[in-house]
């Protein structure tokens, strides 16, 4: 079964992640730009990540022939420090522009500050100007009245639904989002958030249309294999193989397509070719 | 234009770039330089953009893309929006975008230092940068003429070496072999020494450096090698001294 884990930070992942999800059935991904696990202090800081993303994450994907995608932003937590987020919301343009940059994300809300409202509104409208789609989480904490509160947002400055994918949702959010037009996207972790078990129930219910399910691996406990655990999950539960392949596959290409810069095809690579004259490669000679 | 020879202004390269186009293309990148001519800052976004919307191939029909003296598609069009910036504003914004750049980008810059007007101090500033890297595309970027024009002799030398170690073709290099100096010669045949003695290949284009000065004793010693007990010493020497034309 061919998959796409449209939500996976590789960055904090090792390269025998990538290895063991080429394994899997992974041949393509989507990287968002989020929160490092401590704050970042110098817009710098965000420049050299994004760089990584386009450059140095796409070359290790390559090497075990996943396609890598990402998306760019500001995140939440690091809205709140105003000053901070004026000078990267100002270089953002830049970095949505490149290649292989498929939607604006992961934003959405962390605590739902001021400041937090500001950037994600200043995101939305960075979004329209880019001509991509938006990767929203929902919150950790007041799960349910931040996801109302991401769907007011969007509605009120206009970004159409099928253009945003609504990311770490349960059995309370996908109620509110069913009807929405928007994606709804699962991140399958260990132990928070939603378990296969609980993913099977939940597409058993609302079926599989606009459903997106993702690892979210990240530096944190988590599993980059837990979507070929859903496929595994789904087969035992009865479903076909073409219901499968609509979440796996069909859904993400469908969303993040819409950027128009989804690039599937990865070339093949020389086992001693170099990124920038770097290799992951542990060789003598 | 031959995959060769580097153009060296902006009509050049427009007419070179316009016949590899098809309709949207040109259309977009016509509507890209209006953009940019009204408002500099545009370029911040249309740069990056530039090679899924003109394409990434080799510019001239038949080129070798994988050749990294061979100018692409897409440098030609960032060259040529570098080339809409007005003047006052383009030393930042061309510096904002090699910054900012991914490879393909920073080579785009550098080339564009071929064909558009920008101050010595900031090509200098850029062709260090690029020279500092090991990514062949860069390096090979930045030893055109308009690179090679800012660095002293020291530089320049020190950009050959550069070269020989990223495995670059010397002779393409701009300035090789009119402005190589004796020091060069000299620090090329103890690169080439260095090299057979721990048995060792190398290219044969070190020769046009050497023997532009040939520096008769480091020559004695590279050709005393042929005769080293160590097999894979006399082995690299004879190689090394039967390329020399
Ligand atoms: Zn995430």
């Amino acid at each position: 079964m061919r998959i796409f884990d449209p939500h996976v930070h590789m960055t904090s992942r090792t390269t025998d992640d990538y290895e063991a999800m080429a394994d899997s059935g992974v041949t393509a991904i989507v990287e968002p730009a989020f929160w490092l696990g401590q704050p970042r202090t110098s817009v710098g800081s965000f420049v050299d990540y994004f760089a990584s993303l386009v450059g140095w994450e796409p070359y290790r994907a390559a090497q075990f022939g996943i396609a890598h995608h990402c998306t760019i932003a500001l995140n939440p937590k690091e809205a709140n420090d105003t000053g901070l987020a004026r000078e990267v919301l100002e270089v953002l343009p830049r970095w949505l522009a490149k290649d292989r940059v498929v939607a604006v994300g992961e934003v959405g809300y962390d605590s739902m500050t001021p400041a937090e409202d500001d950037a994600f509104s200043a995101q939305i409208a960075l979004a329209a100007d880019a001509d991509l789609p938006m990767l929203v989480h929902t919150p950790h904490r007041d799960k349910l009245a931040g996801t109302r509160r991401t769907l007011d947002v969007l509605a009120e400055q206009d970004f159409p639904p099928e253009r945003s994918i609504i990311d770490h949702n349960n059995e309370l959010t996908v109620e509110v989002l069913a009807d929405t037009g928007c994606w709804m996207a699962f991140s399958i972790y260990p132990d928070t958030k939603v378990d296969e078990r609980r993913m099977v129930a939940i597409l058993q219910e609302y079926g599989t249309e606009r459903m997106l399910v993702n690892s979210a691996a990240d530096w944190g406990r988590s599993d980059p294999l837990k979507v070929s655990k859903v496929v595994a999950a789904m087969q035992e539960a009865g479903f076909s193989d073409d219901d499968i392949s609509t979440v796996v596959w069909d859904n993400p290409v469908a969303a993040y397509g819409q950027s128009g810069r989804l690039e599937l095809d990865v070339p093949g690579q020389e086992a001693d070719s170099t990124f920038e004259g770097s290799s992951i490669r542990r060789t003598s000679g | 234009m031959t995959d060769q020879t580097a153009p060296t202004d902006p009509a050049e390269v427009t007419a070179h770039l316009d016949a590899r186009l098809d309709d949207d293309a040109r259309a977009w990148f016509a509507e890209s330089r209006d953009r940019i001519g009204d408002d500099p800052a545009a370029v911040r976004v249309l740069f990056p953009a530039v090679s899924r919307r003109v394409g990434r191939g080799p510019l001239a029909p038949g080129g070798d893309g994988d050749d990294p003296f061979v100018w692409h598609r897409d440098d030609a069009g960032r060259a040529l929006l570098l080339a809409a910036v007005d003047p006052g504003a383009r030393p930042g914004e061309l510096r904002d975008c090699y910054t900012h750049g991914d490879a393909r980008e920073r080579r785009g810059v550098l080339r564009s230092l071929e064909v558009v007007e920008v101050d010595d101090e900031v090509t200098a500033e850029l062709v260090d940068d690029a020279l500092r890297t090991n990514d062949v595309r860069l390096v090979a970027a930045a030893l055109g003429p308009a690179g090679v024009a800012v660095l002293d002799d020291d530089g320049f030398a020190q950009a050959v070496l550069k070269a020989v170690f990223v495995d670059l073709d010397l002779e393409r290099i701009a300035g090789i072999p009119d402005r190589v100096t004796p020091e060069l010669s000299r620090m090329m045949a103890d690169f080439v020494h260095e090299r057979v003695a721990a048995g060792r290949a190398v290219p044969a284009s070190v020769w046009t450096v050497i023997d532009r000065h040939p520096p008769a004793d480091r020559l004695a010693a590279i050709e005393a090698e042929r005769d080293h007990e160590d097999p894979h010493r006399a082995a690299a020497a004879a190689a090394a001294l039967d390329a020399r034309p």
